[in-house]
């Protein structure tokens, strides 16, 4: 491509077709990256999702990834308190929330100093010069400011003073300076949104709906959202607006969603399909809190929700839940599942059907709580005691959650265990536009409880580890059951009889059991993308990192050079074709945001030397970065190694 | 035992639970399984009362569960020819609570010990009871770890030597019942092992309630705390030290009912001689489990303290408010009738496009 979403205060003669008032140029583009960036009390999180509202509306296809503190008031304009929101959106199918922001937003000089790094020169800055004054400036450590003293030179620094022009827009509304002044993030959201040719009835809409029992409070949105749209529209600061077409992706009607409301989603889904009341026991913990509240507001789909003393007693309920035959779900994220392990082998054990549900972050303790990480895979496959064996699965975009709810539900049903599934920070709470199923097209989840006795020999008994031949399910007898009482529980069981045994060839046989039967869970092949059938490197990747895996690809790709993409939401078992995958490619490369954790089970595995490429940041991969790991090798150097081969391009399509 | 009423719909604890006309007996709740407890262990007991006591009630036997977590009475279920799980330890009043949530139709009993509901379960045990969740919860007393064969535990005494406390434990032990109390629970008793006339008045109460019960059973461990409670077995010391709960009786006890309970002056409650009672013109207190203040419980449980110098025993505190699970389903059942589960118009939600 060859413009991006840059500003450029040029003259131009071409009138605006939307309003004719004033003569801008319009440019069009493929695509832009926005960055808002404020102070964590700015509202920058509602103003980007608003944005990203209108590009969804309009058609873009679109990637988010909001970026903030865990403190819930960080102390005001310090480098600590900035939040921020990255909307991508363009006129094809993206998949990343994008490197690098075209455009920075930046409300005060905190939020500039955090994120200018990421801005590449000739990128645009729009900021509220209002807050720049000395006492801020020397707060996050500027000796002069930044706006005077050439120091932005590399950049088109657009200066609004927009909590004047917010205050005088709102004069006659009769709110204090200061509550009038909240609303310069609506400000903001008008300015860009007149920028970048956006609807804005969805956002009028929106604030009239949220304030409705504020009306003065929705009016001073509003208005402060006109008078940005209307700075843009009436002052001779911007001559370039831009547009980006509406995408042309697959048919279908779409909706903008993000990874943890398609997960709640999808359990709905599980309990409406599986005919099974859902029980979801949890307790707060970010990132997975908005699953907890999104079911919450689902009980009519005959879902109950129980916030528990604790992580324990919410897993506790779950599996109760799941005894008594309901769909029992917990939700939760790493260090939550440090607390529900134990549990979690009492599922293993009682062979209960039960779904765990981990949105990772920032680890080892309580870490970075609003950051995103992929370290807790090794916990989920073998952090209990004892052989323990959990099926593990991971969606890779926010869309994508929906779908592995309904398969963590499928394989905890089917095969009478628990299921973890790892989601993580960047696409809990990042959204992408998705194609909506129709609900007749979702699997049928329907399970049989077990309804008469069942003893090998013949007896009127009911044996509880009798096997189901094909899936080795043991049968699914609840309370209520007449005929059928039986006793379960932690200590090890005979095969078949369900007493407890301490005998060891039986301990022997039952561990070797549960593990072929998690061993025989039937997941899809791995497929393999490989459009030009020549590479020798394969790009494999798991969970989140999805995205930025693929646009590094395509960057790749795009520079001429070979590569192909797998991608791993099976994780335990793995596709039984994944090993043949991996003997077909000279190098297997693997990022990971974590020390190389699927590495290593791989290599264990599969004997095969998988080229580990780590990062640890709390932030996810960025596509220019992978691509130029993924040339490095294909130009056989290590990574970080500056030879002389095929460089990538680095502005290329992603 | 009547409840305080509240205005609420009058269920009884057993409600919803399915009831046959099956003439049933006790070996009837007795399951294939061998009981391995120690000779002369309470639990024998016990479990022969609950045996004894569940036919009285008339339920199908398929509708009853037992949960239980980790402790020498956490056997229990597999000896109740009843649904039941023998789960991890503390946690047996979580996953309870989960099927009492999900099950009106069942009757849930979770067993429990000192050391399984006041030490690594503590957290379960207080916020089962201030939910109140229609399960009942006998928490075997023992004073002992029996299983991890004979450390101290929250409810030994203060200085016990034990394998662990070689020079004597260091901390101050739990009162079960005033800690139920702080809890809110609904219903608090205690029991006797030995005493299966009042194990069973309390057990019947307890299925009546509907609600978090709450029973402690004194419980004799032959092995590693033989005799804690052996003076409230001894006829002639029972009848000094066993204060009688009986509804609307005034607290007296004694060989000759030489003793009573009064008021103290800071509210509290003490034990006095009757003789002395009446001759300062004092007044006996009656008791009333129905008073919706716990305070006055509290104070009874005051009484008994860990000499068993005086011993309260029966029930303590009978009081009706809306169970968690009742309230959990009918939000369900609300919010089905109020807005159909329609899944399409869910996932479609309110802004959508068509490419």
């Amino acid at each position: 491509m060859e413009k991006r979403g840059i500003p450029t205060p040029m003259a131009t003669s071409e009138p605006n077709p939307l309003t004719a008032t004033r003569e801008t140029d319009i440019a069009t583009l493929d695509r832009v990256v926005i960055r808002f960036a404020g102070d964590s009390g700015d509202g920058m999180q509602l103003t980007g999702d608003r944005f990203t509202s209108a590009a969804a509306a309009f058609g873009n296809d679109l990637a988010t990834l909001p970026n903030f503190p865990a403190e819930i008031r960080a102390p005001q304009g310090t480098i600590p308190g900035v939040s921020s929101f990255q909307v991508h959106f363009a006129d094809y199918d993206i998949l990343t929330p994008g490197d690098r922001p075209d455009v920075l937003v930046a409300m005060n000089p905190a939020a500039l100093k955090a994120n200018i790094a990421d801005v590449p020169h000739g990128g645009a800055i729009i900021v509220n010069t209002d807050e720049f004054s000395k006492r801020n400036l020397t707060k996050v450590g500027y000796e002069t400011n930044p706006l005077e003293d050439g120091s932005l030179e590399p950049y088109q620094v657009f200066p609004v003073a927009m909590s004047t022009l917010t205050r005088g827009a709102l004069k006659d509304t009769g709110l204090s300076k200061k509550d009038a002044e909240r609303a310069k993030n609506m400000f903001s959201l008008g300015l860009l949104s007149w920028m970048y040719h956006r609807p804005t009835e969805g956002t009028e809409r929106f604030l009239a709906e949220k304030f409705a029992a504020k009306p003065d409070i929705a009016e001073a949105n509003i208005l402060a959202f006109r008078a940005g749209w209307n700075y843009g529209e009436t002052t001779e600061s911007f001559a370039v607006t831009y547009k980006v077409a509406p995408a042309k992706l697959p048919t279908g009607t779409y909706r903008q969603i993000t990874g943890n409301t398609a997960l709640a989603y999808g359990i709905v889904a599980a309990g409406q399909r599986s005919g099974l009341p859902v029980v979801l026991g949890s307790y707060p913990i970010t990132p997975a809190s908005d699953i907890l509240h999104e079911l919450s507001k689902h009980k009519n789909f005959g879902i109950t929700t129980l916030q528990a003393e604790d992580e324990i007693a919410g897993i506790g309920a779950a599996l109760g839940a799941s005894y008594a035959g309901s769909l029992g779900v917990t939700s939760t994220s790493g260090p939550g599942v440090a607390l529900k392990s134990e549990t979690i082998g009492l599922g293993v054990m009682t062979e209960l059907p039960l779904i765990v549900i981990d949105v990772q972050r920032g680890g080892p303790s309580t870490g970075l709580p609003t950051k995103t990480e992929q370290a807790d895979l090794l916990q989920a496959m073998y952090g209990r005691n004892g052989e323990c064996p959990v099926p593990v699965i991971a969606p890779s975009t926010p869309g994508d959650c929906f779908e592995m709810a309904l398969e963590a539900a499928r394989i905890a049903l089917t095969y009478r265990t628990p299921a973890i599934l790892l989601s993580d920070g960047s696409i809990a709470n990042g959204s992408e536009p998705w194609l909506i199923p129709d609900v007749a097209d979702l699997p049928d989840l329907a399970v049989n409880f077990a309804a008469e006795p069942n003893a090998m020999d013949g007896s009127e008994e009911f044996w509880p580890y009798v096997r189901d031949t094909d899936t080795l399910a043991r049968e699914w007898a609840i309370p209520g059951t007449p005929g059928l009482q039986h006793r379960i529980g932690g200590l090890e069981k005979a095969d078949n009889r369900g007493h407890i045994s301490y005998d060891p060839d039986n301990h022997d046989r039952m561990v070797r059991l549960r593990q072929a039967k998690v061993d025989g869970i039937t997941v899809p092949d791995v497929t393999v993308d490989d459009p030009s059938r020549n590479a020798r490197v394969l790009a494999l990747g798991w969970g989140s990192s999805y995205g930025p895996i693929g646009a590094g690809c395509r960057r790749v790709r795009k520079s001429g050079m070979d590569i192909a993409q797998a991608h791993l939401r099976y994780l335990n078992p793995l596709p039984s074709n994944l090993g043949e995958v991996l003997e077909r490619y000279e190098v297997v490369v693997l990022p990971e945001m974590n020390l190389g954790q699927l590495a290593m089970l791989l290599r264990a595995r599969y004997l095969i030397d998988i080229r580990s490429y780590t990062k640890v940041a709390g932030l996810p991969f960025k596509a220019a970065e992978l691509a130029e790991v993924f040339t490095d090798i294909i130009n056989d150097n290590e990574p970080g190694d500056n030879g002389d081969d095929v460089h990538v391009l680095t502005e290329a399509t992603e | 035992m009547t409840a305080t009423h509240l205005g609420l719909p009058e269920l009884g604890g057993l409600a919803g639970v399915p009831v046959t006309d099956e003439p049933q007996r006790a070996k009837d709740y007795k399951s294939d399984q061998e009981v391995r407890w120690c000779p002369g262990c309470g639990d024998y007991i016990v479990l022969n009362t609950m045996q004894s006591f569940l036919p009285t009630l008339g339920l199908k036997p398929e509708n009853i569960v037992f949960v239980s977590g980790i402790g020498c009475s956490s056997r229990f279920p597999y000896y109740m020819n009843t649904y039941g799980m023998h789960s991890i330890h503390g946690r047996a009043p979580a996953i309870a609570t989960g099927l009492a949530v999900a099950r009106p139709d069942l009757s849930v009993w979770v067993v429990t010990g000192d050391g399984d509901a006041l030490s690594i379960g503590g957290n379960h045990l207080i916020h089962t009871l201030r939910r109140n969740v229609n399960l009942k919860i006998l928490l075997f007393n023992n004073r002992i770890y029996g299983l991890t064969k004979g450390q101290y535990s929250p409810t030994s005494e203060a200085g016990k030597v034990t394998k662990s406390t070689p020079m004597g434990s260091l901390d101050n032990p739990f009162n079960p019942i005033s800690l139920a109390l702080g809890a809110e629970a609904s219903f608090v008793a205690r029991a006797l092992d030995s005493d299966k006339k009042g194990l069973t008045e309390v057990l019947t109460a307890a299925a009546e309630h509907r609600g978090s019960a709450f029973v402690e059973i004194y419980q004799n461990c032959p092995i590693f705390n033989d005799g804690a409670f052996d003076v409230l077995k001894d006829r002639d010391e029972a009848a000094r030290r066993i204060i009688p709960l009986r509804a609307g009786e005034p607290l007296t006890f004694g060989p000759e009912n030489e003793y009573g309970v009064v008021r103290t002056r800071f509210g509290g409650l003490e034990v006095a001689k009757t003789s002395e009672i009446t001759a300062e013109g004092g007044e006996l207190v009656v008791h009333d489990p129905t008073i919706n203040d716990p305070a006055y419980a509290f104070a009874l449980s005051r009484i008994g303290g860990q000499e068993l110098e005086h011993t309260p025993v029966g029930i303590f505190r009978n009081v009706a408010r809306p169970t968690y699970d009742d309230l959990a389903r009918q939000q369900v059942e609300h919010a089905k009738a109020s807005k159909p589960a329609d899944l399409q118009a869910l996932l479609n939600g309110k802004d959508t496009w068509t490419v």
